[in-house]
């Protein structure tokens, strides 16, 4: 029989708060495992990593996480990350994120966040539903899809995230499903280290409630459903991405474009201060 | 610091100026803000200042984003502030909560103009006094200070990162439009940085650090991010290791501690000017720009032989319980000139507890107190 004595990210997880809180089938902690993962793979100094979240059952993730982490209030994360990253250039901070959280109550952040290309990376876990709260209906639930809160069909249109951030000016966008795991470790490694507003899309099942009221009541469904409906686009442009009930999901890495990040621009604007000080 | 880093000498400017280059005395290189009347000038003098100094200013997408964004800073390691007016401070209150529950030292400066709602953002009131007490929702403990003149909105700036440093809590400086935007002489000395309160820091290596560690008493040593203490907060109900705990007994722990760590404290927070009150058988009980009027009714019932005094509450919060105790039993009334339909006078009501007369003198905001309306009702007590 094989056993394993330690997970090789063990050094990154509280393991003294196992077990997690996440239903079986859930996609949040293969998406964490994947950033732990990538934080190895993009060469980055652990102490440096600051992981901010708000709150939902992806805001949970900063709980699990043997990093300096901030679990903070719903939707704040962006603006909390904001202070923390201009705070200390020299920490690479993360936000970890449902989509609720950030799309819906922290919308209003998530774009000026894009805006400002601040120097941070977006982890958005996206199931489609509230799930903490018994899977309502969010600004992602596709048209017609049930929850709690929409019994008769979800009567609005959702975001297409990509689509969004990439208007606002973020720097790199991608989109995986939490069946393209080796896809979405490199993808994260590669935003951890990309200057700029770098946002990636994860779609996951959420078996528990969202996939009970549509369908899809094991993990599996779901992800049975990614791999027969996702098809690999790298390059796409974010506005042909958007997604539906029952349609193609297409992902990649959308944008991957040069900008001045936040904190450049704010160092030319040091200089000008200081010159025309000594004037 | 370098001299040409904090200004040093004696200045002619309004409050809100004042208030900004205390922040910068103070050690403050971060400040987050969104455009308010009567708090504009806080941010503009910052935006100014603050990159000569190297430090951060960033006007943020509102004052939800302001709020956070100063707690972040501060858990970063620097010292923090931003400034608002009522429907702004509505909007922190999510967040102060927040930084009560994470112990996050940051300052929110209210510029308070009347309400509610929009209501005269150009004019002068008191009314968010209560809200900053209780503005948050769950039961905590805050620090509140408030100044009467632009040289106090230098000063208790200072005095507020300080508080907010030694206890690990946001302080609140309940200014007014009137002290925000008068314009006055402001003594700004030079400051020795060894006298600024820095928070409490660990002492232990990172594999020992607890985050709320209450074996180290009521105010707990805090790391900051990138030092390798790889620490957890949250804005759950915690244990000392910063863990959710979902128990009534962590709860429990939790809460005490945080209302304690003020209200043990209270002695040592607390502020106040006396003026006249040893003999007094009126005493008026005002703070900010109402105290001021007050003061000159004081002193023109004193021409008139009448035994008025003045208890001007600097610190608001935690309120001078113990003091307003003490003289209750000894004074036929206390007035409260507030400019609001009656908030701080409930303190001194319940803390008089029946011995003395808590006499409210209202005013709904817009404008400030005539001194004869308050010397009046001074004239009235003393009868």
């Amino acid at each position: 029989m094989l056993t394993v004595e330690a997970n090789p990210i063990d050094c990154y997880l509280r393991v003294d708060r196992m077990p997690h809180i996440w239903c079986a089938g859930c996609g949040i902690g293969p998406a964490a495992g994947c950033f732990l993962r990538a934080i190895d793979r993009a060469g980055l100094e652990p102490d440096k990593v600051a992981v901010v979240s708000g709150i939902g059952c992806s805001g949970r993730v900063a709980g699990y996480i043997k990093l300096d982490s901030f679990h903070t209030t719903h939707g704040r994360a962006l603006p909390f990350a904001t202070g923390l990253k201009l705070g200390n250039p020299e920490l690479n901070v993360v936000v970890f994120s449902g989509d609720g959280d950030i799309a819906a109550i922290g919308g209003n952040h998530l774009i000026h966040s894009a805006r400002r290309n601040i120097d941070m990376t977006v982890i958005c876990i996206n199931n489609f539903n509230y799930g903490m709260t018994g899977g309502q209906m969010g600004p992602t639930t596709p048209l017609d899809a049930r929850s709690a809160t929409s019994p008769y069909g979800n009567f609005e249109y959702p975001f297409n995230l990509p689509y969004l951030v990439a208007a606002c000016g973020a720097t790199y966008v991608a989109r995986w499903t939490v069946l393209h795991l080796r896809e979405l470790e490199r993808s994260i490694a590669e935003a951890l280290v990309k200057p700029g507003f770098s946002f990636i899309e994860v779609l996951s099942p959420c078996p528990t409630v969202y996939g009970r009221q549509n369908k899809s009541p094991r993990g599996l469904d779901e992800m049975r459903s990614y791999k027969e409906r996702s098809i690999i686009r790298d390059g796409a442009d974010p506005k042909d991405v958007e997604l539906s009930l029952n349609g193609t999901i297409v992902v990649g890495k959308f944008v991957d474009i040069e900008r001045p990040t936040l904190w450049d621009c704010y160092q030319q604007m040091l200089d000008r201060a200081n010159k025309s000080k000594k004037r | 610091m370098s001299k040409e880093e904090v200004l040093c000498g004696e200045f002619f400017m309004n409050g809100d100026m004042a208030c900004a280059e205390g922040a910068i005395s103070a050690g403050c290189r971060f400040f987050a803000g969104y455009p308010i009347t009567p708090a504009t000038e806080v941010a503009e003098r910052m935006s100014e200042r603050i990159p000569q100094l190297g430090g951060v200013f960033i006007q943020m997408e509102d004052e939800i984003a302001s709020m956070n964004a100063i707690l972040g800073a501060s858990w970063a390691g620097v010292k923090a502030m931003t400034a608002t007016s009522g429907p702004g401070f509505s909007l922190m209150m999510e967040n102060l909560g927040l930084g009560v529950m994470l112990e996050t030292p940051c300052v929110v400066v209210n510029v308070q103009r009347a309400g509610p709602s929009t209501g005269l953002p150009t004019l002068v009131a008191q009314g968010d006094m209560m809200q900053a007490r209780w503005g948050a929702h769950g039961h905590y403990e805050i620090i509140a200070l408030v100044p009467d003149s632009p040289q106090e909105m230098f000063d208790l700036t200072i005095t507020a990162f300080d508080l907010s440093e030694q206890y690990r809590v946001p302080v609140l400086l309940m200014a007014d439009e009137a002290v925000g935007h008068m314009s006055e002489k402001v003594v700004i000395p030079r400051i020795n940085q060894k006298e600024l309160v820095s928070r409490p820091r660990p002492k232990v290596a990172p594999e020992e650090y607890l985050p709320y560690d209450s074996r180290e008493g009521l105010v707990t040593p805090m790391a900051i991010a990138g030092e390798g203490y790889r620490f957890h907060v949250t804005g759950l109900t915690h244990d000392d290791r910063g863990y959710p705990v979902m128990t009534a007994e962590a709860q429990d722990k939790l809460i005490r501690r945080l209302v304690d760590k003020i209200r043990l404290n209270a002695k040592e927070i607390i502020r106040c000017e006396e003026i006249d009150i040893d003999d007094a058988e009126v005493v008026v009980v005002s703070y900010g720009i109402s105290a001021r009027i007050a003061r000159y009714a004081v002193q023109k019932a004193r021409g008139e032989g009448i035994k008025a005094g003045l208890l001007r509450l600097i610190t608001v919060w935690p309120f001078a319980e113990d003091r307003i105790r003490e003289l209750a039993p000894k004074v036929k009334a206390f007035i409260v000139p507030e400019i609001n339909y009656g908030q701080m006078v409930r303190e001194v009501e319940r803390c008089a507890a029946g011995k003395a007369k808590a006499r409210l003198v209202p005013h709904m905001g817009g404008g400030v107190h005539l001194p004869e309306t308050v010397l009046k009702a001074i004239r009235e007590e003393a009868r």
